[in-house]
């Protein structure tokens, strides 16, 4: 297994690759509860984060990530730059390349977009999100939080709610939860489920999926990305898919709850669950940026070895 | 100025002619059984065929000179052995008056390559609404009414277009896809583009348009019999084995359709996105190796009977953006007849008569022209064509604008080393001495 050359997805990825990260990210989490949260562990390198489509959080976990362990940042976002003038995707990040940048975490509304850069562009690339492709760090930082809780994957049930065909956190956690031995059960309307989904069990009956679940993840309704016809009713997705708590008594009693962000309260979730005591959702946040850490880490030092 | 082919291997869409020396004169193929030029050209080793001909290029002129121009367009044509090219309309501004026919064909006349035929746009704009008038752009020179590129929405239109059309004598061309079930796809719909988050374009968005279009065909037959017209409708880039089925059933059943199938849909499946290489993005989409399989089966048999490359450059710049913003369209003149002897001829034993035939007179059968035959008093239309010959298909050497091929790094056979178009070369390899 050579070293992490860029983070793309997971295609070809070891289970032994994601535990070796998840080793580090342990660490980094060490530092994150230390008084003095900096390291020198990148000192001299340079990440850019290049924002195509608009992301607060993704943005800011990376960047301080990448502070966190004295590295310098840029950040170029989409909104009101020379994108907006008619500057490519390709020549904004041949821009960027001329600026000496070691590292590039790149979010996009196109699929496969990380992947070009890979073509354009000297230093490591992570990908950020590209349209509904592929999210995957945050599948990381979501199996990083369910190992908190269960201590292995293996053999667990995990259910994953809602806009399944319209989600990279759904694609991405379908390719990594398997690899670390756990069962994946997608659960959405029918006009929501893609065609397939490697890795997971596709189904338009929630309890079925819920039904002895170790953990629950739901999915932001991404609204914005729907045309018309694709989600005729609210009120019926709600009606059939909304996590609620009386639903969640078909789980194992324990089984953690999992939302990516940003969340519609009432929308896909019961809005007080959110701040429960099943509720992962701060988790996910808090160690998303030593998962973040890690990544960088051993992309850079790795490839600079 | 008269010219001797010698020792060349004839072949043409009716069938290997044997070896012999092929006298031209005046433009015409005059003797088949040698004579006195005053040049000589020894073909020993090589095969000559009538010049191939095209039915759908985009030449981007007017307006689009930055991605092809009728100088380069045709100079390429003339590379790939192709005689003569049908440009499409979908230009800046559209092609769709007669002045506009004339003007291209003016220009054309003293470029040196393909011969240049004219398509018009069937409706004003291409927009599907008001139809273009039939009657004087075929007397302008259009050969072929079409708005390709973009849809037909309206049947009522198309329907009342095929029989002016008809009228005429003019063949209407469909770029045939249901619009509303195709969405923003990029690929093709199916596990494949589910796999890759990529928005699908679904194969049933073509097959459900051609069965209606079928239909509409029928009502203009209907209109036109007691006229005497013959309304021909030409299916454009059929990409899915559904759609060859149809067209192969309303054949059957006597129906006047012609279905072209590209050299990209013949050769290149939807595998390639797993690069995310938007050379491979192009409409419609690359289906499955079974649509593949059975479009090269229906091509063998003739019910599709036309290959067309629809050679559709974009600058470098354009081609080289994300999934989305990236144009659709693959530049296909310079490497078609290669491509295909390649992968068809030499590789799964199609006959190379069947493959000449469907790059020659069945195209010209589809838009109401005679076919292409090597037969003394033909015009010396020609191309002749190395079988052994093996070269990497390398875009940066392109004539075309499209520097850039699917097709980069290929092994290829059969590369064109002389074209002659009225008995004027055209196109000639620096290895032919």
């Amino acid at each position: 297994m050579g070293a992490l050359e860029h983070l793309l997805d997971f295609e070809g990825w070891e289970r032994t690759q994601a535990e070796n990260l998840f080793e580090t990210a342990r660490m980094m989490e060490a530092v994150l509860d230390r008084p003095m949260k900096k390291v020198p562990a990148l000192k001299g390198f340079t990440v850019a984060t290049v924002f195509f489509e608009p992301s607060t959080r993704t943005r800011i976990s990376f960047e301080l990530a990448a502070r966190r362990m004295s590295a310098d940042v840029v950040s170029f976002s989409g909104a009101g730059s020379s994108l907006s003038k008619g500057e490519s995707f390709k020549d904004t990040l041949l821009t960027l390349q001329a600026m000496a940048i070691d590292a590039y975490v790149i979010r996009s509304p196109v699929a496969g977009m990380a992947h070009q850069a890979t073509n354009w562009l000297q230093g490591a690339v992570v990908n950020a999100g590209d349209g509904r492709r592929a999210h995957p760090t945050q599948a990381l930082l979501d199996a990083y939080t369910l190992l908190s809780d269960l201590e292995t994957l293996d053999g667990k049930k995990i259910a994953i709610v809602g806009d399944i065909a319209n989600s990279r956190v759904a694609r991405s956690n379908a390719e990594l939860l398997p690899l670390l031995g756990a069962e994946v059960w997608a659960a959405g309307p029918a006009g929501l489920l893609p065609e397939n989904l490697p890795g997971a069990r596709l189904t338009t009956d929630l309890d079925s999926a819920l039904d002895g679940a170790d953990a629950v993840m739901v999915l932001r309704l991404q609204r914005e990305r729907m045309g018309e016809g694709v989600l005729p009713s609210l009120r019926e997705y709600i009606a059939n898919y909304q996590v609620t708590k009386k639903r969640l008594d078909k789980t194992k009693p324990e089984a953690p709850l999992l939302h990516p962000g940003p969340m519609n309260r009432d929308v896909e979730i019961e809005g007080t669950l959110a701040d429960g005591p099943k509720s992962r959702v701060e988790k996910q946040v808090r160690v998303g940026e030593a998962v973040r850490m890690a990544v960088l880490y051993h992309l850079l030092v790795g490839r600079a070895a | 100025m008269s010219l001797l082919i010698k020792n060349a291997l004839l072949v043409d869409g009716s069938g290997e002619l044997g070896k012999t020396d092929v006298l031209v004169a005046g433009g015409r193929i005059v003797s088949l059984s040698g004579g006195n030029a005053e040049s000589v050209i020894d073909a020993d080793g090589l095969y000559l065929a009538p010049a191939l001909f095209d039915p759908h290029v985009h030449l981007r002129t007017p307006g689009q000179e930055t991605k092809e121009g009728l100088a380069s367009g045709l100079a390429a044509a003339a590379r790939g052995g192709f005689g003569t090219v049908v440009a499409m309309p979908n230009t800046d501004p559209v092609v769709q008056e007669p002045e506009q026919v004339r003007a291209l064909l003016n220009e054309a006349y003293d470029l040196s390559g393909a011969r240049l035929l004219c398509s018009a746009a069937l409706t004003v704009d291409q927009e599907g609404g008001r139809l273009t008038a039939a009657s004087l752009l075929a007397s302008a020179g259009a050969v072929l009414l079409t708005d390709d590129g973009r849809t037909n929405e309206n049947s009522g239109v198309l329907a009342r277009g095929l029989v002016y059309a008809a009228a005429a004598g003019l063949t209407v061309a469909v770029h045939a896809e249901d619009t509303g079930m195709r969405g923003n796809g990029v690929m093709n719909d199916g596990a494949l583009a589910a796999v890759l988050g990529l928005a699908g374009n679904p194969p049933e968005a073509e097959s459900a348009r051609i069965a209606r279009d079928l239909e509409i065909l029928r009502y203009s037959l209907r209109k036109t019999r007691s006229l005497g017209h013959q309304p021909r409708l030409y299916v454009q880039h059929v990409s899915t084995a559904r759609s060859a089925e149809l067209i192969a059933a309303a054949r059957a059943d006597g129906l006047p359709v012609f279905g072209e199938v590209t050299p990209h849909h013949l050769t290149l499946t939807e595998e390639s996105w797993r690069s995310f290489d938007p050379r491979f993005k192009v409409a419609p989409p690359l289906r499955t190796r079974d649509d593949v399989e059975k479009l090269i089966a229906a091509l063998e048999r003739g019910e599709l009977s036309s290959i067309g490359s629809d050679h559709a450059p974009h600058t470098a710049a354009e081609k080289d953006r994300d999934l989305e913003s990236s144009p659709f369209g693959i530049p296909g003149l310079e490497v078609a007849f290669p491509l295909l002897y390649t992968e068809l001829v030499l590789k799964r034993g199609l006959p190379l008569s069947i493959l000449l035939e469907r790059m020659t007179s069945g195209p010209r059968e589809a838009l109401g022209l005679t076919p292409s035959r090597l037969a003394p008093g033909e015009p010396a239309d020609l191309m002749l064509f190395d079988p052994h010959g093996s070269r990497t298909v390398d875009s940066s050497s392109f004539v075309s604008k499209a520097r850039y091929s699917p097709w980069e790094g290929r092994e290829l056979a059969g590369w064109p080393l002389l074209t002659l178009v009225g008995g004027k070369e055209v196109w000639r390899d620096p290895i032919v001495a």
